[in-house]
């Protein structure tokens, strides 16, 4: 870890674990900056007059998307979408050799959203255009990390310091992973809360502490980031139910009785209401699930300004 | 035709000889001086003075993707490759297109190397039918047909009951079965090592005990059966663990060991490079002194390369999408030389001559691996002190999928003679 005075010198934001904490604190700094323009009548500025971006999801999303566009358009950029369904990719061809008939198109920033670990990295060393990682498997999903340190920072002032409890599904998380790694190079004191089977122990290799009941973070944590739990066919073996998730897991009512009044609960949706949060606490005085969504904008625009519109503010 | 080998350092494991002399070879035999049929041929010489004079290196894992898939390799090609790394007799792997489950396919590889292979090729057969794991292959007509084993390769027999019927009707031919330790239930899509490098990259996790599950699975049928199974390219140190304690006991296991399993981590896979990717994954620091552990007291007592080539372009796309495997040939003589003798101390050069020589030949029963008279005159001349580099974009392979490109090692083979012939010298 480095607190030397940042410089931005990427072309790619692949992977939280690959930047240090004076890197983290330009792009939320910059973010903040972004962030006032948001709030102005007119929310254009002209950072990327002329440039194109391309959101290349090859895995379903629509937050993310919309937010990597409005990010773009206020940042005056074109912007181009592209669909798994729509894509050659199912007629066969690599996803290598798309990316590059993308660049032959003259795309300037390519956003990528893939279901394989490492894609974003593996096209960000085969193209000369910006890469921008909106999810690679279970990997990373930087903008998401970066967008809730950033709703933490904006709350509490600092990160340092900070406990925060991430509880979900951790082992198959992209938005774990990318929160973990800011979290930790920026100081703060994370916890992962889940079912033995989803929180391995091995993830304390990460730098956090791991625990499997709830009520062990409940009355001390200043955050609580709930992640969707799904109960697909590839999950069956690792937990037996939903119901059964809840009752363990669930942050209900009774539960969130216990935080701190100051303790915000996150989420980076979509939220299954009844299942890992109960509804009234999503909508309650806790919540900040929506300041999440607008701050994403924020903080996606100073990622492509940084990466692709030539240098720091 | 009478060919003389001057001055080298013979080490012939086999014959407990380890010397400076010359090797005399007279119609593709090996033979005594003393015993020339036809004194008055012409000699060639060969100066083989500061060097190793070894029987011809014999690598009991390959696969040279023929028929189906020559894209990646030919029976040609990946032959002269064993030609470049010293080897004298490779053993193909069943898992080709279609797979060498039946004695018509065993008779046309056959043929194909008679035309264009550079070294002895033996084949293996399928265990089973389509490499399935559900019903026996025609092994009785393989063996007829020529082959030395019977394995599954890259697939493993999940049933119980067919891999014991398996053993049993196979020990009729003599035929060891050689098996990819794979529990399909643990392993599940894994993808590499299951560790803190899994955890990070967020990457499906190959857990070791996917490997030791069907390692003592193995040595409870072969107990059961008093027949042989050797366990291919061991990766785990747990594995190590089992087959020394059953090894011990008399049980008829054996087991071989990969060069990338003894000289990377599962971290190389930092970078989502395919070319790291194999099946079994790379493992830890602790697994590669486990495994070293079992080749110096000689729990391991054979080396191979699982040499497996794939094209670039497949090779060249996102990591979990990629097919497991990489080349081995040419760098596998160096990499266990460098890592055995030179760095580790380990195991002494007699020693790591026989296991890629004497040791193979013996468990599948080929009448090579030594320089004994009378033997086929199959013989590696090897440098060990050389210094080399690898340069990958010079292999005879229609592949490239090396992770040791560019990579320096201490040891290499110098001279390739097959029956007599040179047929290949640096």
């Amino acid at each position: 870890m480095t607190n030397a005075p940042a410089a931005w010198t990427r072309k790619d934001l692949i992977a939280l674990d690959a930047l240090n904490a004076a890197e983290i604190t330009l792009l939320l700094d910059t973010a903040k900056a972004f962030k006032g323009v948001g709030e102005r009548s007119l929310k254009k500025v002209p950072a990327l007059r002329g440039k194109t971006l391309v959101n290349f999801f090859v895995e379903p999303s629509t937050r993310t998307r919309t937010s990597f566009e409005l990010a773009a358009m206020r940042l005056s950029a074109d912007v181009v979408n592209i669909a798994a369904t729509a894509s050659s990719l199912q007629k066969g061809e690599t996803l290598k050799d798309t990316a590059r008939n993308l660049e032959a198109l003259l795309a300037d920033i390519i956003v990528l959203r893939h279901s394989s670990a490492g894609a974003a990295q593996f096209l960000a060393e085969r193209l000369g255009a910006s890469v921008i990682n909106a999810g690679d498997g279970s990997h990373e999903h930087p903008t998401q990390g970066l967008l809730d340190v950033f709703t933490m920072r904006e709350r509490f002032g600092r990160i340092a310091g900070l406990k925060v409890a991430i509880v979900g599904d951790i082992l198959f998380s992209r938005v774990a992973r990318s929160n973990v790694h800011a979290l930790v190079k920026l100081g703060a004191d994370v916890t992962l809360v889940g079912p033995t089977t989803l929180v391995p122990r091995s993830l304390e290799a990460l730098g956090v502490r791991v625990t499997h009941r709830i009520d062990d973070v409940l009355e001390t944590t200043d955050v609580i980031n709930l992640l969707r739990i799904q109960h697909e066919r590839q999950r069956k073996e690792y937990f037996p139910s939903l119901g059964e998730y809840t009752a363990l897991f669930g942050l209900t009512k009774a539960r969130a009785a216990r935080l701190q009044p100051t303790c915000l609960v996150m989420h980076p949706g979509p939220i299954n209401r009844g299942v890992e949060i109960d509804s009234d606490i999503a909508d309650g005085p806790h919540s900040v699930i929506l300041e999440q969504v607008t701050n994403g904008l924020a903080v996606r625009m100073a990622v492509l300004y940084l990466c692709a519109g030539g240098g720091a503010a | 035709m009478i060919t003389k080998i001057t001055g080298g350092r013979i080490i012939d494991p086999a014959n407990g000889r380890d010397e400076i002399g010359d090797l005399w070879i007279e119609d593709g035999v090996i033979v005594d001086s003393s015993q020339i049929q036809n004194p008055k041929s012409e000699i060639d010489e060969i100066d083989a003075q500061g060097l190793v004079v070894a029987p011809g290196l014999i690598d009991l894992h390959v696969h040279f993707r023929e028929p189906g898939q020559s894209h990646k390799e030919t029976i040609g090609t990946g032959s002269e490759a064993a030609a470049r790394g010293g080897f004298t007799s490779v053993v193909c792997m069943p898992n080709t297109n279609p797979p060498a489950d039946n004695p018509a396919t065993i008779r046309w590889i056959h043929e194909r190397a008679a035309q264009i292979a550079k070294v002895n090729v033996f084949c293996t057969g399928g265990i089973t039918k389509g490499l399935k794991g559900e019903e026996l292959a025609p092994i009785g007509s393989m063996k007829n047909a020529g082959i030395v084993a019977i394995t599954d390769d890259g697939h493993c027999v999940q049933n119980n009951e067919v891999m014991r019927r398996a053993l049993e009707y196979a020990r009729m031919f003599d035929l060891p079965l050689l098996d990819h330790c794979q529990d399909y239930g643990l392993v599940g899509n894994g993808i590499m090592h299951e560790g803190e490098w899994s955890v990070r990259l967020g990457l499906p996790g190959w857990p070791r005990t996917g490997e030791e599950m069907i390692v003592a699975r193995n040595i409870l049928l072969s107990e059961l059966c008093d027949a042989p199974i050797h366990c291919q390219h061991m990766s785990s140190g747990g594995s190590v663990r089992l087959l020394r304690e059953a090894r011990a006991r008399g049980v008829k296991i054996s087991a071989e060991v990969c060069p990338h399993h003894i000289a990377l981590t599962d971290e190389a896979l930092k970078g989502y490079d395919a070319n790291f990717k194999m099946n079994p994954p790379l493992r830890t620091a602790a697994d590669i002194n486990l495994l070293i552990e079992g080749i110096a007291d000689g729990t391991i007592d054979i080396l191979a390369s699982d040499h497996a080539p794939h094209a670039a372009y497949e090779k060249e796309v996102e990591l979990d999408q990629a097919p497991f495997g990489i080349l081995g040939l040419e760098t596998e003589f160096a990499i266990f030389c460098d890592v055995l003798v030179h760095q580790r101390a380990a195991i002494d050069l007699p020693r790591l001559i026989a296991l890629l020589t004497i040791n193979p030949a013996r468990l599948l029963r080929l009448d090579r691996g030594t320089l004994s008279t009378g033997a086929p005159a199959d013989v590696t001349l090897l440098d060990p002190a050389r210094e080399w580099t690898y340069d990958v974009t010079q292999t005879p392979s229609p592949s490239r999928n090396s992770p040791f490109h560019g990579a320096t090692f201490r040891g290499r083979a110098v001279r390739t003679i097959v029956a007599g012939k040179t047929v290949w010298s640096l």
